[in-house]
């Protein structure tokens, strides 16, 4: 099995530089825009990631635009409160690895990004308003500041200052194993088949 | 009966619908109905095939095409080749499969989450997904309906089953009368205006409270529609005799004595008295007011008559960068009313808002008025059956005189995805969901409304309290 982004890789610990994008509910519409969302295959999608945010009408890049800013780079988003509200497009989380990044921190999440993200290898880590304050001015004062998550220990820290966040067990064991849910499920069939037939 | 723990409605119908409970994962919770869709599902088929298994129970999978299709000369090949290609890889994955596919062209092609209840496919203490964060919509019937990313349907199509973890309950009552005008939109995008657009996120909530129950199914199922919009899983409403009324003789819906049965469970589904929530918010209809969104998310709403907050007004000082990017991206001035500004478009449609029942009401308030000169109306039906039921009763006649160009069916100007899309920097007000940069065509500006507000405004050419025209 090596056609899912989930199964390309185990997530455990990454360090990383981080790209700072400090805007609150940023939605799946800005991630990746709808009129790019007509391909049939999974990849190819981070070429659009914040298309509108990213280049102007004339496909020029912004250049005020974080990701255009060669002074960031890095495996980390670090954005704003209620990141990926809106749709349910998993094309969202697509873009997002697709581009390299394999965390986004942010103080909140919307639910269904969070799920399409962990069935994407990407990483949602849900960390205090304040850490993320910090955690912002500290890229944007010296972007080279690494970052390390550990997804063992659920720890986030960057210049001697640390913070656990969660994330749910089963979830975990899908990330460090490179399992995903179908393997899961398909298990059930004998019991899925007699509750069928029942309702 | 035993001394069982009173519940709600929800955890009635997740509850009976969990096949596998295990310490530690997520509950296995089984699907009665799957609607899909060309978006979001091309690369689920694709799982299928490379996995080298069927779908799961094609008569819970329902498919039709909405997003990617024109409204004009549907009868035609889709002229931009990546949103033919996409249908037509639906069309593909469904014969491969054996999936019943809604297509272009066919009597009960629509909007997806405006077909599924249309058709009575629909019911109350049904568990539904589909790839699409408007799912909720069918919560109005009283059931758990929810949307899903792609790797989900995927899962839904393998096994009829999802894997997730249950959310917390919410219950938001409106009691009262609601004011002249003011009509179920004006209540959801006031609550979303209270609570911001991620205030129920982790939540599936339940609307209650006269003000909604004496509303009609159609009006309730644009306010579940929108749960969404304020970060919660799903939305519903317990059924009623207005829900059994509704599905009633529809194609899908159990027939005969069959009819007769069901309804008495669906009696047993609504909240046991005691049970509890997570959450309660209670509101008065009467403080509701026909409402706008100035703003880039629907939390960003207020009263048609009232003003744009100012960023020292905002509760919290991490919102004031984020507002002001808003507010310049809508090229609009803090502080300021939106009375009287000018619009360019206007769109009556989407699945919050397209339909019968919907395009009777602009149709009753537009008749013998003409829009206004330089303003482009579009209404676009939510499914073939909407626009031959309008047809029927004459309302095409009347839009036509209106000079409201009456469209065929799909998603239209509620995501700049088909050819109809809203102009940079043009105003449009529209009866769909979001106000997203961008959502509406590449810097597109969206006021969110009412459909009677939305026709308001068509009239006079401008931002305009309804009550003005009743
Ligand atoms: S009408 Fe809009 S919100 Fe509804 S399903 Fe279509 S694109 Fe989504």
């Amino acid at each position: 099995m090596d056609y899912r982004p989930l199964m390309k890789e185990k997530f455990i610990t990454l360090k990383s530089t981080a790209v700072p994008l400090p805007v609150e509910n940023i939605d799946t519409d800005q991630i990746i825009p709808a009129r790019f969302l007509k391909a049939t295959t999974r990849e190819g999608f981070g070429d659009n990631l914040f298309r509108d945010w990213r280049f102007d009408g004339d496909n020029n890049p912004i250049k005020e635009f974080a990701l255009n800013n060669s002074a960031y780079s890095g495996k980390i988003l670090v954005a704003g409160k209620n990141f990926g509200c809106g749709s349910s497009r998993e094309h969202a989380a697509w873009a997002i690895y697709d581009y390299g990044f394999r965390v986004v921190v942010s103080s909140f999440f919307a639910d269904i990004f969070k799920n399409n993200a962990l069935n994407n290898a990407v990483l949602p880590v849900v960390v205090t308003d304040k850490f993320l304050q910090s955690l912002l001015t500290a890229i944007q004062q010296n972007p080279k500041t690494e970052v390390t998550v550990d997804l063992t220990k659920q720890q986030i820290s960057f210049d001697g200052q640390a913070e656990q966040f969660e994330i749910n067990a089963y979830k975990k064991e899908c990330l460090i194993n490179g399992y995903d849910d179908i393997d899961y499920l398909l298990s059930l069939n004998k019991e899925i088949r007699e509750f069928d037939l029942a309702h | 009966m035993s001394a069982q723990k009173p519940k709600t409605i929800f955890e009635k119908i997740w509850d009976a619908h969990v096949v596998k409970r295990a310490e530690g994962y997520p509950d296995a919770l089984f699907i009665d109905r799957h609607y899909i869709h060309e978006v979001t599902s091309p690369q689920a088929f694709d799982g299928l095939r490379k996995r080298g298994i069927k779908v799961f129970n094609v008569n819970r999978t329902t498919a039709t095409a909405d997003h990617n299709v024109p409204t004009k000369d549907q009868h035609l090949p889709i002229k931009e080749a990546l949103s033919r290609h996409q249908v037509e890889t639906l069309r593909k994955n469904c014969k491969e499969f054996g999936v019943e596919l809604y297509d272009l062209g066919h009597p009960f092609q629509g909007i997806v989450h405006i077909i599924g209840p249309e058709l009575g496919l629909t019911q109350p203490g049904m568990t539904m997904v589909c790839g699409d964060s408007h799912t909720s919509t069918h919560g109005a019937f009283g059931s758990v309906a929810f949307g899903i990313g792609t790797s989900e349907v995927e899962q839904v199509l393998a096994t009829q089953c999802i894997l997730q973890y249950k959310p917390k309950t919410m219950k938001i009552e409106i009691n009262g009368k609601l004011g002249k005008g003011v009509v179920s939109k004006d209540i959801i995008l006031y609550i979303i205006s209270k609570i911001s657009a991620s205030g129920a996120t982790g939540f599936f909530v339940e609307y209650a409270g006269d003000a909604i129950r004496n509303l009609s199914m159609e009006a309730r199922m644009t306010i579940c529609n929108m749960s969404i919009e304020m970060g919660a899983r799903g939305g519903l409403i317990a059924p009623d005799e207005t829900t059994f009324n509704y599905i009633k003789g529809r194609r899908f819906a159990p027939q005969g004595a069959a009819f007769d049965t069901a309804v008495e469970t669906w009696k047993q589904l609504p909240t046991d008295e005691g049970a509890v929530y997570d959450s309660v918010l209670t509101y008065d209809a009467a403080d509701i007011e026909p409402m706008i969104t100035y703003g880039t998310n629907p939390g960003m709403g207020m009263k048609v008559t009232d003003r744009i907050p100012t960023a020292k007004e905002l509760k919290e000082l991490s919102e004031q960068t984020s507002f002001e990017k808003s507010l310049t991206y809508m090229g609009l001035e803090q502080g300021t009313p939106l009375l009287g500004k000018n619009i360019d478009y206007v769109f009556i449609g989407s699945c919050t808002n397209a339909r019968i029942e919907d395009l009777r009401e602009v149709a009753a308030m537009v008749k013998g008025k003409k829009k206004a000169t330089g303003v482009e109306v579009w209404v676009v039906p939510g499914s073939k059956q909407v626009q031959e039921q309008a047809k029927k009763e004459g309302l095409d006649k009347i839009f036509e005189a209106a000079g409201f160009e009456l469209r065929e069916p799909g998603c239209s100007a509620c995501l700049g995805m088909n050819e109809d899309k809203i102009p940079a920097g043009k105003y449009c007000i529209s009866t769909s969901n979001r106000n997203f940069e961008g959502r509406q065509g590449p810097k597109s500006r969206t006021f969110l409304a009412s459909p009677l507000s939305a026709a308001a405004a068509a009239i006079t050419g401008k931002v305009t309290d309804v009550r003005e025209f009743i």
